[in-house]
């Protein structure tokens, strides 16, 4: 027997129902009801944060760190426009969100009424799915079906767009069980004949790698476990994208590193020299593929990918296989073991010699100092002073969050959250509370940089209502680093507009905020003030002011191939000449 | 870069949706987000009761472009099923037009003359004007329109291509591999 209930108490039934915890958002005006609504319970706790973009990005770091569905609700209008940055974030990195939007009332829709815009409009290229319920009795079918848009396949988000009548209006409420998309069925088993062609070819491979991504973590623990077998079983070295960062421990030998435009010497040479590539979970983004048509010239390429559209879409594999990694990964050790393949033990030596060798380059060293802190350096402190703790790290987005990739260590997936393919500035600060909210007991950094946190800062005042001790760890360089690095490298050095003039003094900043300011100018002084940050119990801004002039190497040059990498050590002016056609590219 | 030099093909699609709110702007959306040209484009509900609409595009690109079109339709939530008839072999084409044409004395009966050999029938007439309905293969409406022309054609509106599989087979029994089953 169907459960009478207004619309609004349908969201917060559907979100219970649900298991939802924790919803993110901002009241306003067309959500008036669900807020009412949520005032009279206690299961679900309501985060206020300071501009929806926040929301969204919070409700990011909470779902990569636990695996569940992020939940949204902002009001209409500019609410719903505000949430659309980090929609199209959540979409670019495959982050399960389910978003609720308030809406002007049905009869208004259409009259450019106040706070009224064309929210599924807006948001249909940046969500996944997304649906306008103009009937009460279709609501708690469309917000369950939402959960399950949301968060099977390649995961997403998914819009909800509620107009206030509908949240006042009378009608049926109908649980979870009863609600399955009627036709959105994902294929989670990989065709058997591909696998087992996939097994063969690797069991032939001389000069093999296994690259992985963001969608073995999506895929679940079972998923990460099964990578760790394969690897171990085959004896294959395992590279890895910046959103699959975790997946597989980087303390293994096998593990050569991130690959791609900032990736290691190493990492990018085994892909470049390879004659059987195995891609888990990852799609060939232009950031790990540099040159396309000098990416990997001799190899056979398996492709495993849940989203059909991933494979043969920017590279040509062999053997493309759709379905969800945990499961591919599952039959490929099952028919590797049933099988009785066995690797071509000399060649493989060989192939580990050669990449023994690329290691040796040592490609991420940088010229240490006494006199300013390198910002290399403040995050290998940072590593050593939190490996041992229970870590959680976000970013913003530019030279930092590269330098982070490369130097702090991951041995676990969920605990590396960054803003991959977006490139979000603004996400690691509002993504540090989502995830501290998932793991009150843990230690979360955001490794910042000094212009990136500032587009989210007013964040710091959600972290201190909810008493969330996030750690804003700011590799200040005032500079946005990366678009100086590029200056430098394509334009003459013409630094047009990324200095900071007039940057706020951090400390007082926090201060403001009633969080705890450090500032650090000095190598020597580095171990103590990171001690200092991790034993307060509070939010804090760290503000570690680092070599203004370092840049993040090594590094693929637009339009040039894995092997033309430029090194830090060794670039001379010549390195950094790039082609015509290689300026075009972002 | 890759594909850069691989030639283009064109193709058609029968793209099997449900018949809601938006679903259209989505598959548009799609096409002009992601660079991919449409040609000809034509929907309509197919299904009443099962709110289903067939919506049959014909796009041009390289194969791998085209392989993209395919599968990132399928991803679209609401589409059920995606099938490209090109690559299935026979296919009949249609498209209707109808081809407004004014004109007196002999350019009157030229154009009756022609409507009669491309089997285009009569649908309004006045002294001084005809409207031809012709229905067939695109080439053949170009050539009929082409034809018009100094005949004195006013205006033609045409409805894009419709297209099915010739055979026994509907289109769900020519599913490839897991189509439908889009993440």
């Amino acid at each position: 027997m169907a459960k009478e209930m207004n619309g609004a108490e349908m969201v917060v039934q559907a979100l219970m129902d649900q298991g939802v915890e924790v919803i993110f958002g901002y009241p306003g005006g067309a959500v008036l009801p669900i807020y009412d609504a949520i005032f009279q319970q206690e299961k679900i706790r309501h985060i206020l944060v300071r501009h929806e973009q926040g929301a969204v990005h919070a409700a990011e770091g909470y779902a990569r760190s636990t695996g569940k569905v992020g939940c949204v609700l902002v009001t209409s209008g500019p609410g719903a426009t505000n949430a659309v940055t980090g929609l199209t974030d959540a979409l670019m990195d495959s982050i399960p969100i389910v978003c609720l939007t308030g809406q002007v009332p049905t009869h208004l829709i259409g009259n450019d009424a106040f706070q009224e815009c064309d929210t599924v409009g807006i948001t249909r290229p940046c969500t996944k799915h997304n649906y306008l319920v103009k009937n009460v009795n279709d609501l708690s079918r469309v917000l369950h079906e939402a959960f399950y848009v949301a968060a099977n396949g390649r995961p997403g988000p998914v819009v909800v767009d509620i107009p206030k009548d509908v949240q006042f209006a009378t009608g049926a409420y109908a649980g979870p069980k009863n609600v399955q998309h009627k036709t959105y069925r994902p294929k989670l088993k990989g065709d058997i004949e591909k696998i087992k062609a996939a097994v063969e070819l690797l069991a032939g491979a001389k000069r093999p790698v296994i690259y992985s991504g963001g969608g073995v973590i999506n895929s679940g623990r079972e998923a990460g476990h099964l990578l760790r077998e394969l690897v171990a079983l085959t004896g294959f070295p395992i590279t890895s994208t910046l959103m699959g960062l975790g997946a597989f421990p980087a303390a293994n030998p096998q593990w050569l590193g991130m690959l791609g435009m900032h990736g290691t010497y190493e990492a990018n040479m085994t892909m470049h020299g390879c004659d059987v590539m195995l891609c888990v979970g990852a799609r060939f983004d232009d950031r790990i593929t540099g040159r396309l048509d000098a990416f990997s010239p001799g190899s056979k390429r398996i492709h495993i990918d849940i989203d059909p559209s991933s494979i043969n879409k920017n590279v040509k594999v062999d053997i493309g296989i759709v379905g969800d990694c945990g499961h591919v990964l599952e039959d490929i050790i099952r028919l590797w073991r049933s099988s009785g393949a066995q690797v071509d033990k000399k060649a493989l030596g060989a192939w580990w010699g050669q990449i023994d060798k690329w290691r040796a380059r040592n490609s991420l060293a940088y010229r240490p100092s006494n006199e300013v802190i390198k910002p290399q350096y403040a995050i290998q402190r940072l590593y050593e002073a939190t490996r041992d703790r229970d870590c959680y790290i976000t970013t913003e987005v530019g030279q930092h969050q590269m330098w982070a990739a490369q130097f702090f260590r991951f041995e676990e997936p969920n605990r590396w959250m960054t803003s991959g393919g977006l490139g979000t500035m603004g996400y690691g600060l509002p993504a540090a509370v989502g995830v501290q909210l998932a793991h009150p007991k843990s230690l979360v950094i955001d490794i910042a940089g000094e212009a990136s946190v500032l587009m989210t800062m007013q964040e710091m005042s959600t972290a201190v209502q909810y008493r969330l001790p996030i750690k804003i760890f700011i590799l200040n360089n005032q500079y946005m680093g990366m678009v100086r690095q590029w200056q430098e490298l394509l334009h003459g050095g013409r630094y047009s507009e990324s200095y900071s003039h007039a940057l706020p003094d951090f400390v007082k900043l926090a201060e403001a905020y009633h969080a705890v300011g450090i500032r650090c100018e000095k190598p020597g002084d580095l171990d103590r003030a990171i001690k200092e940050m991790i034993d307060v119990d509070k939010p804090v801004i760290f503000d570690c002011v680092v070599d203004q002039n370092e840049n993040c190497f090594p590094m693929i040059p637009g339009g040039r191939a894995h092997n033309e990498m430029i090194l830090g050590d060794s670039a001379g002016p010549e390195d950094m000449h790039v082609s015509d056609e290689g300026k075009i590219m972002v | 870069m890759l594909m850069k030099n691989e030639p283009t093909e064109r193709h058609t699609l029968a793209v099997l949706v449900d018949n809601e709110p938006g679903v259209l702007a989505r598959v548009i959306g799609l096409f002009s987000g992601r660079g991919y040209n449409i040609d000809s484009l034509t929907v309509s509900e197919t299904e009443h009761e099962k709110h289903l609409s067939r919506i049959t595009i014909v796009t041009t690109g390289t194969p791998m472009v085209i392989e993209q079109i395919r599968n990132q339709l399928e991803r679209l939530v609401p589409v059920h099923r995606v099938v490209d008839l090109t690559v299935h072999g026979a296919t009949i084409e249609r498209e209707l037009a109808m081809v407004k044409v004014r004109g007196r004395g002999d350019h009157r009966v030229e154009a009756l003359r022609l409507a009669d050999a491309f089997r285009a029938r009569v649908i309004d007439a006045t002294t001084e004007s005809f409207v031809f309905e012709i229905t067939g293969r695109s080439d053949k409406i170009d050539q009929f329109v082409g034809l018009m022309l100094p005949l004195g054609l006013v205006e033609v509106s045409r409805t894009g291509v419709v297209a099915i599989g010739r055979g026994p087979e509907g289109m769900q029994g020519r599913a490839e591999g897991s189509a439908g089953l889009g993440s």
